[in-house]
């Protein structure tokens, strides 16, 4: 399937398009003001609806009456929770949502009910007019608290008091390890919960199209701004009773996602059925305070490591145990429990790993998949053990990741398979090109009371899409159809959806590179659920991998195709045969050439209608088959180097954080510009994570739902970004290429703590890591105190089966490396 | 009631009945179809609505329209003329400046406030001008790298001159 | 999207036709001049006013005059662009130019006001919240409500005056020119404020400040910090506006230093400035002034960042903020 890659022989500089830096395809749309998002999309009669959310973080409903609102001129239909009694959610094994709460409310902002009317200056007034009678209960805001209250229960889904989920895994002989490992350390950390906050907020617009010849009605459509058309589809069928073959969904251009537009939303369901009941468009457009309410972001997470090692630093042992704050709802909660235990043996070498993981429910917006998905959290934790154990034993912490540094073409102890990894380059490069050793030779030289400087470092691993779907199924993760026009045309459908990340250009570079056309030829059908085949959606950073594949499939029967004509024609064997600058020409001597259009219609006249259709499906031995193993394997893993450079102020605990260098291994980047595009923003936003955002709350609602007092990172404050890519081709991925979206995030955070500690011997065990707490600890360092972080009140025993599993002999390394590494990098 | 006034919008004179209550944000996305203008907040809290007022940059969800009747008023659609995009429209997408494209107007407006007054600004300079505007998917890097090449481009440098920097290094 | 109330728009083009308006259309009337702060708290709901009386075409808002001889006087209506980057104002009293133009963004310093800068209404974060989320928490004693969330138990509203200009002109010692049908008075600016986070401001009703006087700047120097999380958009968490005199030995012959965003007014700590006088600016000195001035600073939870920090950062700003004097 993947004859194009760096096995053949081909470096970068063989191909046309593919290694390029290009602007997207959709630049000039964007830049220009001409792309549609949801909430520019204005259609002839439509209505503007709104939902009321819940005033109380948890209470039962006692009655709701909307009548009042009903009655208010302008008004045309009003929704409660009885007209949707169907639940949904993401994952089939937490449906534990409505689109409006029937019984209970379970956090401030939680949707009760739904109205439509002919004026968007009427919508709050509509709202106030619904009376809703509550009966309060008490609400649990934290993890503690949700533990030490079992008899407040939150969700139903909780077999036990208010735990979601507890999970527990053993792999290798883990008491043996400790017992024979020279040093054990333990540490507890905190990773406080925050929100994607793109700029662009939730919105869509529903329209249903009655048909009475139909006996379903009519159809429906339905364009939102979300990353998951495909999921969104089938929930609405489900909640709707409308059958999949009469809804369609679509994604227009979508500002923004970052993990926060995965879910089926309340929102998207009621404007639906605001439209059936009207028969009219209806558009809801969410304020930012809802987005901050909608929220699915990321868990605040207590995590508790205690690692075994020798005297050398070799890891013998890890205990990893997590404590994740999930908000009132399932979402992808237990995915993102699975996650923060699932990848900490992808990144070094660990023979035997113990993960015990707990999510529980609070009265809070339901918390879900932010960038990093449940990774970002343990990586922290991770790599500021390592660099505590790193001190602890008096051993460079460069070296002690060096010496651990998993290899690639590995099993892990917990069943994944490692493929490409070039974390030593990473590393090597990253550590160059920020002068650390330099740095840290003459440590103390660039200080200039009260601001002292520090440098850290941090290595991760991201996946490259998940290896299972969200629900059962033997399908395809990702289809892509082409359609060659007798006129030179080129079609590409895929379902996958662009959010900024660049999708869209993706599938253009690979079709353009594989049919010789320029990419700007190509017209992009995407996100379209009637329209284009099934691709799961954009998470998991699973698109470049899957729909890069996919598309890699589809172009190649058009090429084979239109190469057994060409052949024909111009009397070349097919082998000799090279498509590029629009023509298919003999390699041996490139005058011989036939244009692409004329190819085109001599393979139209040979073989009917050109059109192919590719699908990828991961493999299926890249997981343990043990219940839980489906979350965190991977067709392959990307691997990121993050050195930060800081500068504290020991007067007010004012971290300024001056540079990033990011490290990025990616295989191959298939446009070098996209891909150091997605590791600057990634690299942002683990800044911003890491100082500044909190998802927070007091007296029982969220403490600060804007973007005034939730703070995002500005021109001021961000630092500058040094992109180093790395490449070694993986063998499976499109040219070679990984992921460039979620990765790169993650070592930022533990990488700016671990500067902290060099710069002022002070470690913050809580992110974000803000002026408050620098002060505190100095004073705490100067006390001689430890870090303060209390232990999570936990159960005892923990409260589900442990599973103990190993895995086969057979599964060896050799350790090889698969083509030439190339390295890449950008100055900001 | 709605009443008519006059709106001056990228260089052509429009009536439109509006009501008074509604932001300039909302008359030019809802009465006047220019959806270009995007926001993120409403409240003046993102900068994503920025639009210029005779050249200058302002929030477009904190304008009432009754009071910019006499102004010049520059959204992103007026920024090409003819087709011919800007050199900051251009730059910024042949370097990587747009992801997702929602900051992307109003950062835009802005830079072209930045260029017109400092047409060849410091990256000081450029972080201050560009303060007011939030992006979440850049890190801003492009975005100066962008505003870099647009001042060299509208400067008389010859626009094929302005590469992406992403070096390549081979072993 | 969160949209403004319905209002009546009165757009007068001369001073004394405003406050004709402002007496007519009596309680119900706002004045509003650049809107940044006032629209968004309408889109919450803290106001709905019925009436606008928009001031944007009042040019006689709008001057600039003056001289290092004569002190100047800036229009109310001058935005905080125009003042951030004034030569004579830089030259002169640079603290002003420095708090205007820190004030949020650029493209909300080209709108917005000084006049609006120093009326800003005061904040808490249980107060600049949607309608939905203080009706969510039953209101506040500020609005709508009856009790303080902040301070439960207290009689009084402890809303923070959050405005960088007003602590400075407060510190240069300005006058405030307000007028209305009943005539014209001139305030120190001092005098406009109340430590009242419900009432924080002395101003009637009917009257429009029309005009900032500074007066000469006579050898003072000034210098203003803010303390804030990002490098813009947001608002101070502390302030410091100090502006001194020295003598010709080095000593400081007269000093001013004024707290920002501590309490529902600005704060001048006499005593700690008091202290100075005759005194050369060596750190031992400007430690202990900047202790005692920092014991005026009781900050609440009601902003950004804890109390303990924000009462530790006190007197390391105003050090630093007397220090940059030396």
């Amino acid at each position: 399937m993947n004859k194009l890659q760096a096995e053949s022989g081909k470096t970068v500089q063989a191909y046309n398009v593919i290694g390029t830096p290009r602007p997207k395809v959709d630049a000039y749309a964007k830049v220009t003001g001409r792309a549609l998002y949801a909430d520019d999309i204005h259609l002839p009669r439509m209505l503007y609806g709104k939902l009321l959310r819940s005033p109380h973080a948890h209470a039962r409903i006692l009655s709701i009456d909307t009548r009042r609102a009903a009655e208010l001129p302008g008004v045309l239909a009003v929704l409660t929770g009885a007209d949707l009694p169907q639940k949904f959610g993401i994952l089939p094994s937490s449906q534990d949502e409505h689109a409006l709460a029937i019984d209970k409310v379970r956090y401030v902002g939680d949707p009760v009910a739904a109205v439509a009317a002919l004026d968007p200056d009427i919508l709050d007034e509509a709202c106030k007019l619904i009376d809703v009678e509550y009966e309060v209960l008490p609400a649990l805001m934290s993890i503690d608290e949700a533990l030490a209250h079992p008899e407040v229960k939150i969700n139903d889904e909780a077999r036990i008091g208010n735990i979601h989920k507890a999970v527990s895994y053993e792999f290798g002989e883990i008491d043996a390890a400790f017992a024979a490992a020279d040093y054990i350390r333990e540490d507890w950390f905190y990773y406080e919960g925050n929100n994607h906050a793109p700029l662009e907020t939730h919105a869509c617009v529903a329209q249903w199209e009655p048909n009475p010849s139909d006996p379903v009605g009519g159809k429906l459509t339905l364009w939102s701004s979300t990353q998951t058309p495909h999921y969104v589809h089938r929930e609405l069928s489900k909640v709707l009773g409308v059958p999949q073959s009469h809804i369609r969904v679509i994604a227009p251009h979508v500002g923004g996602g970052f993990g926060g537009k995965s879910d089926p939303f309340s929102h998207e369901i009621c404007a639906c059925e605001l439209s059936r009941r009207t028969g009219r468009p209806v558009k809801i457009t969410c304020t930012r305070e809802e987005v901050f309410l909608i929220h699915r972001g990321r868990h605040p997470v207590k995590m508790w490591i205690k690692t075994g090692v020798r005297r050398d630093g070799t890891l013998l042992a890890m205990h990893f145990r997590s404590f994740l704050d999930g908000g009132a709802y399932g979402s992808y909660g237990l995915a993102s429990t699975y996650y923060t235990g699932a990848l900490q043996t992808v990144t070094y070498k660990l023979p035997c790993y113990k993960f015990e993981g707990m999510r529980l429910f609070t009265n809070k917006p339901p918390c879900g998949p932010k960038r990093g998905h449940g990774t970002t959290q343990p990586r922290y934790a991770l790599e500021v053990h390592l660099d505590k154990l790193a001190h602890d034993l008096n051993i460079d912490p460069v070296e002690l990741r060096r010496h651990n540094l998993i290899e690639p073409n590995t099993r892990t102890v917990n069943g994944l398979r490692v493929t490409s990894c070039a974390l030593d380059e990473c590393l090597a490069q990253a550590i160059e090109r920020s002068g650390w050793n330099a740095f840290q030779a003459r440590k103390n030289a660039t200080d200039a009371p009260p601001l002292r400087r520090g440098m850290g470092i941090a290595a991760s691993s991201y996946i490259c899409g998940a290896g299972k779907p969200i629900y059962w199924n033997n399908l395809p993760h990702s289809a892509v159809q082409i359609r060659l026009d007798r006129g030179g045309g080129v079609t590409v459908y895929c379902g996958a959806t662009d959010i900024g990340q660049g999708s869209t250009s993706v599938l253009a570079a690979i079709a353009a590179e594989v049919l010789g056309i320029q990419p700007e030829r190509i017209h992009l059908e995407t996100a379209d659920t009637t329209l284009t085949p099934v691709d799961l959606g954009s998470y998991s950073s699973r698109v470049t991998f899957m729909a890069g594949n996919a598309a890699l499939a589809a172009a190649h029967k058009l090429q084979q195709q239109l190469f057994a004509v060409v052949a024909e024609h111009l009397h070349v064997p097919a082998e000799r045969l090279h498509a590029a600058n629009d023509g298919i020409y003999d390699e041996d001597d490139p005058g011989i050439m036939l244009p692409f259009a004329q190819a085109v219609q001599l393979a139209e006249a040979r073989f009917g209608a050109l059109v192919a259709a590719g699908s990828y499906t991961p493999p299926e031995d890249i997981h343990g088959d043990y219940k839980g193993a489906g979350v965190g394997p991977s067709p392959a893993y990307s691997y990121s180097v993050c050195v930060a450079q800081v500068a504290v102020d020991e007067e007010t605990g004012e971290i300024t954080v001056e540079k990033l260098w990011l490290a990025h291994d990616v295989g191959l980047a298939l446009n070098p510009l996209l891909v150091a595009g997605q590791v600057e923003g990634g690299a942002y936003m683990g800044y911003g994570e890491a100082v500044m955002e909190q998802q927070v709350f007091r007296k029982g609602r969220h403490k600060i739902p804007s973007l005034l007092d939730y703070k995002l990172a500005t021109t001021i404050d961000t630092p500058e970004i040094e992109t180093i890519l790395i490449e070694i081709p993986d063998r499976e991925g499109p040219f070679g290429g990984k992921e460039a979206g979620q990765g790169p995030l993650n070592p930022v955070i533990p990488a700016i703590a671990n500067a902290v500690y060099n710069a002022i011997g002070v470690r913050i065990d809580e992110v974000p890591i803000t002026p408050d707490k620098v002060l505190k600890a100095l004073k705490t360092l100067s006390q001689g105190k430890g870090t303060g972080l209390q232990p999570t009140h936990s159960p005892s025993p923990w409260p589900t089966r442990l599973i103990t599993w190993q895995p086969e002999e057979d599964l060896v390394a050799d350790g090889q490396r698969t083509g030439p590494v190339s390295v890449r990098g950008g100055e900001s | 009631m709605r009443e008519l006034i006059t709106l001056h919008v990228n260089g052509e004179r429009h009536e439109v009945a509006v009501l008074l209550h509604h932001t300039l944000l909302e008359v030019l996305r809802e009465d006047m179809g220019l959806i270009g203008t995007k926001h993120g907040c409403e409240l003046g809290e993102c900068g994503a609505c920025t639009v210029l007022l005779d050249g200058v940059p302002v929030l477009s969800c904190l304008t009432l329209p009754v009071e910019v009747q006499e102004n010049e008023i520059t959204t992103i659609e007026g920024l090409e003329e003819h087709g011919k995009l800007h050199p900051l429209q251009e730059t910024f997408a042949e370097l990587g400046a747009a992801q997702c494209g929602y900051c992307t107007p109003g950062i835009l407006l802005s830079g072209v406030a930045l260029l017109q007054t400092h047409p060849h600004p410091t990256r000081e300079q450029m972080k201050d001008f560009l303060a007011g505007n939030l992006c979440r998917c850049t890190g801003y890097t492009k975005i100066y790298a962008a505003v870099d090449a647009a001042a060299q481009r509208m400067a008389g440098g010859d626009p094929a001159n302005v590469h992406p920097q992403v070096e390549v290094a081979h072993e | 999207m969160l949209r403004l109330p319905p209002f009546r728009y009165l757009a007068p083009r001369r001073l004394d036709d405003a406050a004709h308006m402002l007496v007519q259309e009596g309680e119900q009337a706002m004045l509003v001049a650049g809107g940044t702060d006032l629209y968004p708290n309408m889109k919450r709901r803290q106001f709905t006013p019925p009436v606008l009386i928009g001031l944007q075409a009042v040019a006689a808002l709008k001057s600039i005059s003056g001289s290092p001889e004569e002190g100047m006087r800036l229009g109310a209506g001058v935005t905080l662009a125009t003042l951030a980057n004034h030569p004579l104002l830089m030259q002169l009293y640079p603290a002003l130019a420095t708090a205007a133009g820190s004030v949020s963004t650029p493209q909300l310093r080209n709108a917005g006001t000084i006049g609006g800068n120093l009326l800003l209404d005061t904040r808490c974060n249980y107060y600049n919240q949607t309608e939905f989320w203080r009706h969510s928490i039953g209101y506040c004693m500020k609005k709508d409500g009856d009790v303080c969330l902040v301070a439960p138990g207290s009689p009084r509203c402890w809303a923070i005056s959050s405005a960088d200009t007003a602590p400075v002109l407060v510190s240069l010692d300005a006058q405030a020119r307000l007028l209305s049908v009943r005539g014209e008075r001139i305030v120190p600016v001092r005098a406009l404020f109340r430590d009242d986070g419900m009432h924080p401001y002395t101003k009637a009703a009917d009257e429009i400040l029309t005009e900032i006087i500074l007066p000469p700047a006579a050898g003072w120097r000034s210098v203003y910090l803010k303390l804030r999380r990002r490098g813009s958009f947001d608002f101070p968490i502390l302030g410091v506006a100090v502006a001194l005199r020295t003598a010709e030995n080095g000593t400081v012959a007269d000093a001013r230093i004024v707290l920002g965003a501590v309490a529902s007014h600005p704060v001048e700590a006499t005593d700690a400035a008091r202290l100075l006088i005759g005194q050369q600016l060596v750190p031992e000195v400007i430690a202990e002034v900047a202790t005692v001035a920092a014991r005026r600073a009781k900050p609440l939870d009601n902003a950004d960042l804890t109390i303990n920090y924000r009462k530790q950062i006190t007197p390391v700003f105003i050090r630093r903020a007397l220090a940059s004097f030396a």
